[in-house]
């Protein structure tokens, strides 16, 4: 097993994520903002999932709680179990092409965003409205880059 | 190969964990009170963040404020003057209305509208996850804020304060599908609770009889009722009312004044929960 190397990084590309999250857009493009953290931690769960996996999803996903103001757990729950599917079966998902990869992982956001409708429904009673399956579509758009991105990022700087 | 896991808990069972924690989080945050101050304390560990994120924006617009060109700047300046005369000259009209109106308050024995006073805050962050629309403000309790202070901006009602750091606080908006508050219609002085549909532009006006008097076009102000909010200050315009039989009450849509998309800076109204409170018990009963 190969010692954990320069892990600090990989927490520097969520804190960035997180950063992102919470930056200030015009409304317009606000609902469509891709749902950057869950995609990051997605991709370090593909690359390295003996670091990064249930757990840090569960932790990010409660920072992303604190930050946007939603029930707290609500965001830690649906990225514990989005996370978990993607490291049960990471060494499918690797093997796939990229733009494979992205319409499997626009599944997994699908189910990211009604697990959070689902969980808001029941503990404050939000309407659903078709509007807020848009960053599904924005998140598949951007893997491709953003798996390139932090590639190059990870050979780069030889995180391990 | 596969002994990655064989380090800490297998995969099923920190999914479990993970799925009890926030199960426990989540109760603990909708089903007791004890979330607020636990809110409080996150707010104020993650105001450095909000700083850092709204950082780009501030330092566009400061750009940009830089560049404007000197007849721009000359321009704004002669239209906030004219706008600061027309205004102060309005002032004069409304202290003496209001030293009138102590004195009839005064004459009738109920009790004086109070003065209050506010505080000027900028607006750090509008998070608009569309099932919690909430902005973070620059002010925290250094600068006095405290919790349900209501806030306004030039337009109208804009939401509550509901946690507060040391030196950033959150507010609930009033589109916020959680937020409701007491209203009354100007025209006819029918009371009603608007409440927050999760749509920036959108409000629903709640459990109004069939023959209730309302019109599109029908001012809705706060009401005072509530508690949280001072009397008086505009909410919302009514937009659309579909009079359905089979429906328990008219459904009725209303439109905030405020351009809750767009707010960049807000006022925080304060010293008046007290008065508030006493104000509503003394206030008649409703009549039929």
């Amino acid at each position: 097993m190969r010692k954990p190397q320069r892990l600090g990084f990989i927490y520097l590309s969520l804190f960035v994520a997180l950063l992102l999250t919470v930056m200030p857009m015009p409304q317009m493009v606000k609902l469509a903002r891709p749902d950057w953290a869950l995609l990051v931690l997605m991709y370090w769960t593909l690359a390295l999932p003996q670091r990064v996996s249930v757990l840090t999803a569960f932790f990010t996903g409660f920072i992303v709680d604190v930050l946007v103001g939603t029930v707290l757990g609500v965001n830690a729950l649906a990225f514990s179990v989005v996370i978990f599917v993607v490291a049960q079966h990471h060494l499918k998902i690797r093997n796939f092409a990229v733009m494979q990869q992205a319409l499997l992982l626009g599944l997994l956001l699908a189910l990211y965003q009604l697990l959070l409708f689902w969980l808001s429904h029941f503990l404050t009673g939000v309407y659903f409205r078709p509007q807020y399956l848009w960053p599904v579509l924005t998140g598949m758009l951007v893997w491709p880059w953003l798996f390139w991105l932090l590639r190059r990022y990870r050979r780069q700087l030889k995180i391990q | 190969m596969n002994q990655i896991y064989s380090r800490g808990p297998s995969l099923p069972l920190r999914l479990f964990l993970a799925v009890v924690c926030s199960a426990g989080l989540m109760f603990l945050d909708r089903y007791t009170d004890s979330s607020t101050q636990l809110r409080s304390y996150l707010t104020a560990a993650a105001s450095p963040l909000f700083y850092v994120a709204s950082l780009p924006q501030t330092l566009f617009s400061g750009a940009s404020e830089q560049f404007m060109a000197q007849q721009t700047v000359l321009d704004e300046n002669a239209r906030l003057k004219e706008t600061l005369l027309q205004q102060s000259g309005q002032l004069q009209l409304l202290r003496f209305l209001q030293q009138e109106n102590d004195k009839l308050r005064a004459l009738l024995g109920s009790s004086a509208a109070i003065e209050d006073k506010s505080l000027v805050a900028e607006v750090l962050a509008v998070y608009s996850h569309p099932f919690s629309h909430q902005v973070v403000l620059n002010k925290g309790s250094k600068d006095g804020v405290t919790e349900f202070q209501p806030v306004i901006d030039d337009q109208g009602v804009v939401g509550q304060v509901v946690s507060v750091g040391p030196s950033s606080s959150r507010a609930l908006l009033i589109s916020d599908n959680t937020h409701a508050l007491a209203v009354r219609a100007e025209r006819t002085g029918v009371r009603a609770i608007v409440e927050g549909l999760g749509q920036w532009d959108v409000l629903r006006v709640m459990h109004l009889p069939h023959s209730t008097d309302i019109r599109e076009g029908d001012r809705l102000l706060t009401s005072g009722l509530d508690g949280r909010f001072p009397e008086g200050y505009p909410v919302a315009k009514v937009v659309r009312i579909s009079q359905d039989a089979s429906q328990p009450f008219m459904v009725v849509y209303a439109e905030p004044y405020a351009r809750l998309d767009r707010i960049r800076h807000v006022l925080l109204l304060s010293g008046r929960s007290d008065a508030m409170a006493e104000a509503a018990e003394i206030l008649p009963p409703e009549q039929p």
